[in-house]
């Protein structure tokens, strides 16, 4: 189990994923080989699974955002695996979730303008299988997005 | 905008899947020098391309074991109530994520809870007693993929 020094780690390692080891231990109050060993066995217990690269597609020119929340006909025993599969194949899907409760999938899409979304939609989206409804929720603004765990 | 080539698209998918390598490592996998690599991730992120990243944490290992996205309805509307609401919201420490929206629901929240219980109780205590607050619905994340997006 986890004790304090490894939540001090990943807390400030959360609030700031660019620091060095020493830099860490610094902020969590403990020696920087402790906080190396720690971090050490944190990636090996598999809880410190990795650190991504953040891209702003907006910076890339891609400012839509749409989520769209799918209902898939579930009397086809394979629908979920084969939307899913659909769905990768679409580079302008950056997220796929599903769920438990009214919506059982959900895309995020992006797109460089209206008329770019238009023919993702038409052209890919609506190719997929087993759809049986499709709901869409365009993101005006994204006011906050820290995806840290409240440790 | 920012223009990208072959080059800055290979380290762009390679950052998005382990940002913690070196300039050395990544350019020797592309077949660049050290500093040729580590002048396109400068200049990556001074365009705001690469906005950062994010640390990847076992969330069940570490007690966090339901993720729930909720779709919220304002019942009352107005700049004052907006502005109200959002930042209420965004100091809950269990939402991750606010994102102002059109469609059918005017905000979707992802919010992380320690079990069903737990989350029961951020959403009658927190969420439910936000300004403005009405019309709520959840849906619990089963499964989610990031995709690479259009690089």
């Amino acid at each position: 189990m986890l004790d304090d020094v490894d939540k001090r780690l990943l807390r400030q390692l959360q609030a700031e994923p660019s620091l060095t080891a020493a830099e860490l231990a610094g902020r969590a109050g403990v020696s920087a080989l402790k906080a190396t060993r720690r971090l050490g066995r944190l990636q090996e217990n598999g809880i410190l699974k990795g650190q991504h690269a953040v891209i702003n597609w907006a910076a890339l020119g891609y400012v839509v955002g749409v989520s769209l929340r799918i209902t898939l006909d579930k009397t086809q025993s394979r629908a979920f695996d084969e939307f899913m599969e659909g769905a990768r194949t679409i580079p302008e899907v950056t997220e796929i979730q599903t769920f438990l409760g009214r919506v059982d999938v959900r895309l995020s899409v992006i797109a460089l303008d209206m008329a770019h979304y238009q023919t993702v939609y038409r052209e890919q989206i609506l190719a997929l299988p087993h759809m049986a409804d499709i709901e869409a929720l365009m993101t005006v603004a994204t006011l906050h997005n820290d995806e840290s765990l409240p440790l | 905008m920012i223009e990208l080539d072959e080059q800055d698209r290979a380290i762009l998918a390679a950052l998005s899947r382990d940002a913690t390598q070196t300039a050395a490592a990544l350019g020797g996998r592309i077949g660049l020098s050290q500093p040729a690599t580590w002048r396109r991730i400068k200049r990556l992120r001074e365009s705001g391309v690469l906005a950062g990243q994010r640390v990847a944490l076992d969330a069940q290992a570490l007690g966090f074991g339901v993720t729930v996205f909720l779709g919220v309805k304002l019942a009352t509307k107005g700049r004052v109530s907006l502005e109200d609401f959002e930042r209420a919201v965004a100091a809950i420490p269990e939402v991750q994520l606010v994102e102002h929206v059109l469609g059918l629901y005017d905000y979707r929240l992802r919010v992380v809870a320690r079990d069903l219980a737990d989350f029961e109780r951020v959403l009658r205590r927190r969420v439910m007693t936000l300004p403005g607050v009405g019309d709520v619905e959840a849906n619990v994340l089963l499964s989610e993929e990031r995709r690479p997006g259009p690089i």
